[in-house]
């Protein structure tokens, strides 16, 4: 059975949101996706998924806060601790389980409410082994980004031009918060954070909340005029140890790529996706992330960079939203946007950054440091 | 729809259990399990965890931290929270990864470590309620479910004896049970009433421990038992959950709404009308002993102010004529939040297939379903199986 993605509302992205609650933000972007759907949360959805993790949030049990502001009181709702993806799939196969016809999937960021940011991901680190070694948490990221740059031909320029890129699409996404004008030099003279991670390789943090509505195909066709269906979706981890991962190669990306590609019946991704929303929490993140996907051959990925083939108007534009890096990482809130903006992209709805008439879009994500866990979904329009 | 079986449950001892690791306990579960239906992780295609508050292990996205524990590295993997109520919805996340038809095999994975947490893990408690509204009341979890039992107690003139012989069955029931932490052969009503009052009108015996534990289930489609040649499967027949608002303090606390909401999503599934005629027995959850009367109402077990009777009555002693809590319960065997799904899922696997030993039913039962609670009094999810 055929899951269509009816409803999008996304809250456009802010470094700070002091006017927001957490609560008063989910509900903005709630009722933004329940209007674009033409859905009443309280007669029409069936059930509701949050993507939330308790220490973000600053809650034990945050499952507890979700109810009122998605109108899902006295109805179906539960939390994944995981990314937008992680919960886009459990809405998706609650529909094919027959448990739902309309489902709601809701992730968000208020992460400008922490005062600790570090200190939270810091305590994601294995107790034992590898928290009482101290040190920013990004130090993951730049072991990572020279493990990746020694095994691959990409090296710290072709990461500066992801970032050039990123930023400067940005710039005409009304929903992105860091749009700029970057050189690439700029981002290689940039303060290094963990080297060879630079300052600007770092996609900065945002506030956002998304929300999307899901339903089964009949329903989906009576609801919106041309449903984005969810041609596939994978989900994979790594190891969690630090010291047992693969570090060169994004091998949860892959993984959870080949289970999407084979629901969707898609052979070659480089030629059959058109538009990709791709984790890009650092600069080395998207290139890695494009070659474990097949999106690109590992080796000439730099080249390609160079060339501009990911850019908006080439053959396979890469983050012409802007990605975390342009818009902002809004931690669990970032494979639900990546998905959003690709269902705008295949609906012609994404403005001044639309590709041309795209019908297969790729969004991946990756819970960020310091896991080894990412979400793939592949989105298409037409039959 | 695909049908979906249970074909294999595993769980630890429960206890303080300082020298292990959340990964440990994990791993001993879950090996348990895939050893009961004789499979491999191999066999698995995908993982679903489930686990309570991060706090409580004091590590940030601690479904990450044990997914290798539980099988997780390679394969789909994912951790469902809905507080208290994890106990059950996990195995509800695992009927829906297979149901789907994208899995044949699902492994779930129940974990809770509260001992770490000092100095008593009811402080992790000081940080589920409303930053404005309730905090700074300071409340704590007894407080407020002495709230709840008053009402209960109030509305339907209930006397403390009889919620306090729930204590007593389920301590009594949890002596067959291998992992129990609190089973008690000799305990009587007048032990219950006369321990510590920690808020009126709670007293000690009349809550189940903190706990360290973990369980685990295997969930199969139907063909995946067929050619595994699994001997007993036991199906899932309906499953449903439901939430109520995060304003506590707005509901009358005397009826668990939202209970009965998520039981008629899972009846109909189950083509159940007549709960109390067609369910043979029920593993309500019961982390005080007036929740397990408060569940049976809200599961239309019997009828609103009814359940005190039936257990006065005797009703839902395992030799009953509707067995309630037949494991002993959280109240017997213990606490360790989403772990319970031992005995809860768990205990219906294994009584329906016939292997729950000395607590086995004396009388053949074909039906079960149970129940867990979570959140701020306001969540519940509903699991129905058949033999």
């Amino acid at each position: 059975m055929r899951v269509g993605i009816v409803g999008v509302g996304v809250v456009p992205f802010r470094t700070v949101t002091p006017e927001y609650s957490w609560k008063e933000i989910m509900y903005e972007a709630a009722q933004r996706a329940y209007a674009d759907a033409g859905v009443d949360p309280r007669a029409d959805v069936g059930s509701f998924v949050t993507c939330a993790e308790d220490y973000w949030e600053g809650f034990g049990i945050f499952d507890e806060f979700t109810p009122d502001q998605l109108g899902a009181v006295l109805r179906p709702a539960c939390t994944v601790t995981g990314d937008g993806i992680h919960g886009l799939a459990q809405a998706m196969m609650q529909i094919q389980a027959g448990l739902a016809d309309v489902v709601v999937v809701e992730a968000h960021s208020k992460v400008s409410d922490l005062l600790t940011y570090a200190g939270v991901v810091h305590h994601a680190f294995d107790p034992i082994w590898n928290k009482p070694l101290g040190g920013h948490p990004y130090y993951v990221a730049g072991l990572e980004m020279d493990a990746y740059l020694r095994a691959s031909r990409v090296g710290e320029k072709a990461c500066a031009a992801v970032v050039a890129k990123n930023r400067q699409n940005a710039l005409t996404n009304p929903r992105a918060a860091h749009g700029s004008k970057v050189t690439p030099e700029d981002v290689l003279a940039s303060p290094p954070i963990s080297a060879p991670l630079k300052d600007l390789d770092v996609a900065p943090l945002a506030d956002t909340s998304i929300v999307l509505v899901l339903a089964a195909e009949s329903r989906a066709r009576k609801l919106a005029a041309n449903p984005v269906w969810i041609r596939g979706v994978g989900w994979s981890s790594d190891s969690p140890w630090l010291e047992t991962r693969s570090w060169t190669t994004a091998a949860y990306a892959a993984m959870a790529g080949k289970m999407a590609y084979a629901q969707a019946k898609i052979r070659n991704p480089a030629k059959e996706v058109e538009v990709a929303e791709i984790d890009d929490k650092f600069s080395y993140k998207e290139p890695q992330h494009l070659e474990a996907l097949g999106l690109s051959k590992k080796g000439s990925t730099a080249n390609a960079i160079s060339r501009g083939d990911f850019d908006i108007g080439a053959k396979l534009p890469v983050n012409p939203s802007g990605g975390s890096i342009g818009c902002g990482n809004v931690i669990e809130a970032s494979g639900l946007h990546r998905v959003a903006e690709v269902v705008l992209q295949l609906r012609g709805e994404a403005g001044q950054n639309q590709v041309d008439h795209p019908r297969t879009g790729l969004a991946a994500s990756w819970r960020g440091i310091p896991t080894a866990t990412g979400a793939v979904a592949v989105l298409g329009v037409g039959r | 729809m695909r049908k979906v079986a249970c074909i294999g449950a595993g769980m630890t001892l429960f206890r303080r259990r300082l020298q292990e690791t959340p990964k440990e306990m994990c791993w001993e579960a879950a090996r348990m399990a895939l050893d009961q239906a004789g499979l491999e992780i191999g066999d698995v295609d995908a993982v679903v965890f489930g686990s309570a508050p991060d706090a409580f292990d004091g590590i940030h996205m601690k479904g990450e931290n044990v997914l290798d524990a539980c099988g997780g590295i390679g394969r789909p993997y994912v951790r469902v929270f809905t507080g208290g109520g994890t106990g059950v919805f996990s195995p509800i996340a695992a009927y829906w990864h297979v149901a789907s038809g994208l899995f044949d095999c699902v492994l779930v994975v129940n974990e809770e470590k509260m001992s770490s947490c000092q100095p008593h893990p009811q402080s992790v408690f000081g940080h589920i309620w409303d930053p404005i509204l309730d905090r700074p009341l300071k409340p704590n979890l007894v407080w407020i479910f002495a709230m709840e039992m008053n009402r209960y107690m109030t509305v339907h003139n209930v006397r403390y004896e009889d919620v306090a012989a729930v204590a007593v069955k389920n301590k009594r029931n949890a002596v067959g049970h291998p992992c129990a932490q609190l089973a008690d052969p000799h305990i009587t009503v007048e032990d219950v009433m006369n321990s510590e009052v920690m808020a009126w009108p709670v007293h000690r015996l009349d809550i189940s421990p903190p706990s360290d534990g973990a369980s685990a289930l295997v969930v199969c489609s139907e063909e995946f038992a067929r050619t595994h040649r699994i001997e007993s499967p036991v199906w899932f027949a309906g499953v449903g959950w439901n939430i109520d608002t995060t304003f506590w303090t707005d509901r009358d606390l005397y009826f668990p709404e939202y209970l009965a909401n998520a039981a008629k999503i899972a009846y109909k599934q189950a083509r159940i009308t007549d709960p109390r005629r067609q369910i043979d027995f029920a593993e309500p959850y019961d982390p005080f002993d007036y929740k397990e009367l408060h569940h049976m109402e809200g599961l239309g077990l019997c009828k609103k102010g009814e359940a005190p009777r039936l257990t006065r009555e005797g009703v839902t002693q395992r030799d009953g004529d509707l067995p309630t809590c037949p494991s002993g319960g959280l109240l017997g065997v213990g606490n360790p939040i989403a772990a319970t799904m031992g005995i809860k899922v768990g205990e219906l696997y294994l009584q329906l297939s016939g292997q729950a030993g000395q607590r086995q039913i004396p009388h053949e039962v074909r039906t079960g379903v149970t129940n867990a609670w979570g959140d701020l009094m306001q969540f519940s999810s509903v699991v129905v199986m058949r033999a």
